[in-house]
């Protein structure tokens, strides 16, 4: 197999995932709809009560919705990726993704590229979320909006990586909003998206250390420091090792040699 | 452009068979303890038409599975083009093409978008795809609906995209799983007379997974499944001498003691 069939391929399943979130319009809006919904009318009412004080790695006192937006962003990206790993369950029932794991290609680079494909897609949302938010008046240092972009590649690897394993698991659409209140909810406000972990500390010492042990807090706070032009190294670490995990296990899960499909197949096979 | 697979790539000794397209051996499998198929043997020429007949849960879909390696057999051998299909994955995937029993196209993509996408993951550039997808579509008389979008074209149609998609990537090896399922007679006929001239002039070998015993060609081979064993494989008059009976239906049912119905 050369080089060049493998870019193909890639571009092959980038290229549909594009096309289809194009002609899902819906699907678009509500990604969008959901994080103004937390901007425009959540932190604009919390603000009074919730000022935010001098936190790294904001410079001076910020108001609320600063300090909300990385998590907004994280939040697309989150529903992304679950949203993805929800079209891979309605794939494996409506038989597409067999489409794709008929294809010559190692699955683990099948697989590799429909996370690929599932984040920039996140991306573009997160963009287009981010010009509402500047229109609006949060706005970072314009070379932020550059390197802010690597962090949003490996978060949404991650919460994909998320998603495709927990795919595996799920038998059918019908268990997934099992998913949003056991996944989505918890890692959104267990996390560092809301409030700075210091200040959760003051609230329960419970949720602070839940809140710490979150992988998506660490996402969170990448985007965060990336916005504000500063690196920093442990969350990006903790995110790219527990993206590492997330992605083997999701390849064993979807590996013909191991039992995951089997006993999914067995539920509706003959 | 030669195609991104070529089995000629391969070395010799994997290329056991020349002449033979799928080579099932001894295959057995199971779900939590419960048999579904109990040693399958069976083999394809190249360029033959056998129809896989079994009633519903004879375990054809499950055989399916296993040939396209969705998940792995754990008992027998399965060969593509003599090529081992855990081995040799990625050049026995290359020389197979599918249809799946559920549809399995993109409603609101264009017929090019879809088989563009098809060939991408068979490694081919869009021109190749293109070219390879107005040639298939031609012979299927679907020239002209490359523009079109699925959701507007019927049921026959979309299937015949789908077999033009499995054939984009020019496999010697065409697996069908009940490709007729909810379609009207009329489209049902026409679907299975396509297939059998695709079988003859594009000499691909073809199996074709049904229960309806009106699909089965007086020349076709026929490999009955039932309750996941192969109780007879042959051509339909041999088929109806072994089991005495008047016609192919008689003796599917003799066969599968009725279950058909």
């Amino acid at each position: 197999m050369s080089l060049a069939a493998y870019g193909h391929c890639l571009r092959g399943v980038v290229s549909r995932e594009l096309l289809r979130f194009v002609h899902q319009r819906s699907r678009f809006v509500a990604a969008l709809v959901r994080p103004l919904i937390w901007l425009f009318v959540f932190a604009a009412g919390f603000r009074m009560a919730l000022g935010v004080a001098m936190t790294e790695p904001y410079q001076t006192y910020i108001l609320y919705e600063v300090y909300i937006v990385p998590g907004l962003v994280g939040m697309i990206q989150l529903f992304n990726g679950m949203q993805s790993s929800l079209s891979m369950v309605y794939d494996r029932e409506m038989g597409s993704m067999r489409v794709l794991l008929v294809s010559p290609f190692p699955r683990w680079y099948l697989l590799v590229c429909k996370l690929l494909a599932g984040t920039l897609v996140s991306i573009v949302q997160v963009y287009v979320f981010l010009v509402i938010a500047y229109l609006y008046g949060v706005k970072a240092p314009l070379m932020g909006y550059v390197l802010i972009l690597p962090a949003l590649v490996v978060t949404g690897f991650m919460v994909g990586a998320l998603g495709m394993l927990l795919s595996s698991f799920v038998r059918q659409l019908e268990n997934f909003a099992g998913i949003m209140n056991f996944v989505i909810f918890p890692m959104f406000f267990l996390s560092s998206a809301l409030y700075p972990l210091w200040r959760i500390r003051e609230g329960s010492y419970l949720v602070y250390q839940v809140a710490a042990l979150n992988p998506f807090t660490y996402a969170v706070e990448m985007i965060r420091f990336a916005m504000y032009e500063r690196f920093n190294g442990d969350a990006t670490l903790i995110v790219v090792a527990t993206t590492a995990v997330l992605l083997g296990l999701a390849i064993l899960a979807y590996n013909p040699a191991r039992g995951m499909m089997t006993r999914k197949a067995g539920a509706g096979a003959e | 452009m030669a195609p991104a697979f070529t089995p000629e790539g391969g070395k010799q000794t994997r290329r056991a068979d020349d002449s033979t397209a799928l080579d099932v051996r001894d295959l057995s499998f199971s779900y939590s303890g419960q048999p579904v198929l109990e040693s399958v043997s069976f083999d394809l020429k190249a360029g033959e038409f056998a129809v896989l007949l079994g009633p519903n849960g004879a375990g054809k879909t499950t055989l399916f599975s296993l040939i396209t390696r969705l998940y792995d057999h754990r008992q027998g051998e399965i060969r593509i083009g003599g090529l081992d299909l855990r081995r040799h994955s990625v050049e026995a995937h290359a020389q197979m093409g599918v249809v799946f029993q559920q549809p399995t196209l993109d409603m609101d993509l264009t017929v090019r978008q879809n088989l563009s996408y098809h060939g991408a993951l068979h490694g081919m550039t869009p021109a190749e795809a293109l070219r390879r997808a107005s040639q298939q579509l031609t012979r299927l008389e679907m020239q002209g609906s490359l523009r079109l979008r699925v959701r507007h074209l019927s049921g026959g149609q979309r299937r015949r995209v789908e077999i033009a998609r499995g054939l984009l990537h020019e496999p010697r090896l065409l697996l069908l799983d009940e490709p007729t399922v909810g379609l009207d007679i009329a489209s049902r006929r026409a679907l299975v007379e396509h297939v059998h001239r695709l079988c003859r002039e594009q000499g691909v070998a073809v199996l074709w997974a049904t229960h309806l015993i009106d699909e089965v060609y007086p020349d076709d081979r026929v490999i009955v499944l039932h309750r996941g064993r192969v109780c007879a494989d042959g051509g339909v008059a041999e088929l109806v001498s072994q089991t005495a009976s008047a016609s192919i239906g008689e003796a599917f049912d003799r066969l599968t003691e009725g279950e058909a119905r």
